[in-house]
């Protein structure tokens, strides 16, 4: 190859015009919307934020407001959702138990989230015998099914509501160390990370500057993901008597208490039933259009 | 004579395959086995060699971004390789490297600006304002201009973007920048940019080159001194002119006679090698090239040449040099 003589080296010609930056959020915002899917879930997760949030203002009757002539009513323009075997109004519930599974679900993942990336830094960035430590404790906490640990843990801690998302948030630790491992091993060899290490920083500003900034869309999109499950799994505990205790709203709870009932009033079991269903389905559909739009690979 | 900015003796990396219950420890890959040279203040060094034989593993040793098997460093006269990590840290001020792919370079959530400013801050550096304005600064320097400071790097070019790199290397101003293979993920056009921009700033801050590539004519252009590897070894070293003029190792000759030259009519004889590169996990006894060399000899396949001044300022590693092999 004959190098041509020296010219300018700014011979390529700048654009003159400072133009707008489109942020990583506005592009995220911008190919998340064109999916209808995910618009759908996020609409789904959004009002019952909504109505969780409002439960004491909309909500037409009290938690535990119990009416004994109205025991076992379908549903009618009075009670919409129908009553159950006190007389409580189901509709009433399911706002307030909006409340409590919203709450579990979104501070399990919390929990799990910010112990699972701390341990998955740890393990991917230090390498090493750190590393076969962290991973192998992954390793037997998920060789367990996750209901079955859950229910050890709560055995142990006593059954409760609280006690339920503490065991949701121990047993989805692993997912979130896991993902963050493989991200922060794959990003430790990146040209800007070896550039970093070059220019002389320390791991400290390595780790929350070039890192963990990087390893944040599979976090989010696993966060959203979690939640459901995590929603799911408290629904569960709750079922099994184990998480939230009556006269608790919580919808596994619902579902257990009813379930005598089913042959009569079958609708003291679908309603909480649907509103598990669809909080689940809600945030699935918004994880999936969330990866989608955070994956540079599936922009066009 | 100059003094030595860079001494570089016998330095060794030999990566080990993980041993684990079921397997037996492998043989390790000698990705570096025994390196030698010196690099002047001010001149630009230039290693060549195909891929796999070493060259990027010697730029990131150097920077100990890999530490070293065995052998020593000396920058400026102390041994890189006894320093502590904090000492390293300041140390690393001094040497700079230019990244290959500019497009994974640049940590792609900072904008430039911060990208450039990111060293200074580090090595503390000046204050905010005196940080900002290096940044415009820089940005002039290598030819780009300074409202780009608030962009990110997906908005620019590859050759744009090696620039950012290259201004990042010079933020703290080095003395020394390892340069791997800075210009081979760029089109040609740009490529003599950017090699142009470097001796440019070369002149203009008194830099030394350690260039590593494997682009026989980017690495003519550039250097004053030239090294070839060959599987972790250093078979020649000489003065570019020299070394391109009159190519004493067979594995050289070979190389520089597979350089297209852009003329229909030129007729030239292509010294074809036979066979691949040698694994580096099981290296080939004696003289490391003896498998595809057209030269060799009983004696290269049992006995390592040694690195022998056959000119001024031209080392060989080859037994067709050795004195009682001349007078054959």
């Amino acid at each position: 190859m004959p190098v041509p003589a020296k010219k300018d080296p700014a011979s390529h010609t700048p654009v003159a015009i400072e133009e707008e930056t489109p942020s990583i959020i506005k592009e995220t915002w911008h190919s998340f919307k064109k999916n209808r899917l995910a618009l759908a879930g996020a609409g789904i997760v959004s009002l019952f934020i909504l109505l969780g949030l409002l439960a004491f203002f909309i909500a037409p009757e009290g938690i535990n407001e119990q009416k004994n002539a109205d025991r076992l009513l379908p549903p009618s323009s009075e009670y919409w959702l129908g009553t159950d075997d006190f007389g409580r109004d189901i509709f009433s519930r399911i706002l307030h138990g909006a409340r409590l599974s919203l709450t579990v679900g979104f501070f399990a993942v919390v929990g799990s989230c910010i112990a699972g990336t701390f341990l998955g830094v740890i393990a991917g960035y230090y390498g090493r015998w750190l590393d076969t430590l962290i991973s192998r404790m992954f390793d037997i906490l998920l060789a367990f099914p996750s209901i079955l640990l859950a229910i050890a843990i709560v055995a142990i801690l006593g059954p409760s509501l609280q006690n339920a998302l503490i065991a949701i948030a121990i047993i989805n630790v692993p997912t979130f160390g896991r993902i963050v491992r493989a991200k922060v091993l794959s990003l430790k060899e990146e040209e800007y990370i070896q550039a970093a290490l070059s220019v002389g920083m320390k791991d400290r500003r390595i780790l929350t500057y070039h890192i963990l900034p990087n390893s944040l869309a599979p976090i989010i999109v696993q966060g959203t993901l979690c939640i459901a499950t995590a929603i799911l799994e408290a629904a569960a505990l709750g079922f099994l008597g184990l998480g939230a205790q009556a006269p608790q709203p919580e919808w596994g709870r619902m579902l257990s208490d009813s379930r005598d009932y089913l042959q009569q009033a079958p609708w003291t079991v679908f309603f909480p039933g649907i509103a598990i269903m669809l909080t689940v389905l809600g945030f699935n559909l918004m994880g999936d259009g969330l990866r989608d739009a955070l994956d540079p690979k599936m922009k066009e | 004579m100059k003094s030595h900015l860079l001494e570089v003796d016998d330095l060794k990396k030999h990566f080990s395959s993980g041993k684990s219950v079921f397997k037996k420890k492998s043989q390790p890959v000698k990705a570096v086995d025994g390196v030698s040279f010196a690099v002047q203040e001010g001149e630009t060094l230039g290693l060549v060699g195909e891929s796999g034989c070493g060259k990027s593993t010697t730029g990131r040793m150097l920077m100990r971004l890999i530490e070293p098997t065995a052998g020593a460093i000396h920058f400026q006269g102390k041994n890189l390789l006894e320093l502590n990590s904090e000492s390293v840290r300041s140390m690393r001020k001094d040497i700079q490297m230019i990244f290959q792919d500019p497009y994974a370079s640049l940590n792609p959530r900072h904008r430039v600006e911060r990208i450039i400013e990111e060293p200074m801050i580090v090595h503390h550096l000046g204050d905010k304002a005196t940080r900002k304005k290096k940044v415009q600064e820089l940005l002039e320097i290598v030819g780009l201009n300074s409202f780009h400071a608030k962009r990110y790097p997906h908005q620019f070019s590859g050759g744009q973007r090696q620039r950012i790199g290259i201004a990042r290397a010079l933020a703290v101003e080095p003395k020394l920048i390892i340069a791997d293979e800075p210009v081979s993920a760029l089109d040609v056009s740009i490529q003599s940019q950017v090699l142009n921009l470097l001796e440019d700033l070369q002149n203009e801050f008194n830099l030394t080159f350690l260039f590593i590539a494997h682009d026989l004519s980017v690495v003519k252009h550039i250097s004053d001194r030239v090294g070839v590897m060959y599987l972790g070894k250093i078979v020649e070293m000489a003065d570019r002119d020299e070394l391109y003029n009159n190519p004493k190792h067979p594995y050289t000759q070979a190389l520089l006679s597979s350089v297209p030259i852009p003329d229909p009519d030129h007729k030239q004889e292509e010294i074809e090698l036979q066979g691949d590169i040698p694994s580096p996990s099981e290296p080939p006894s004696g003289c490391p090239f003896h498998t595809r060399c057209p030269h060799v000899m009983d004696i290269c396949k049992s006995v390592v040449p040694v690195s022998q001044e056959k000119e001024k300022g031209h080392n060989v590693a080859c037994h067709l040099y050795d004195d009682q092999h001349m007078a054959i």
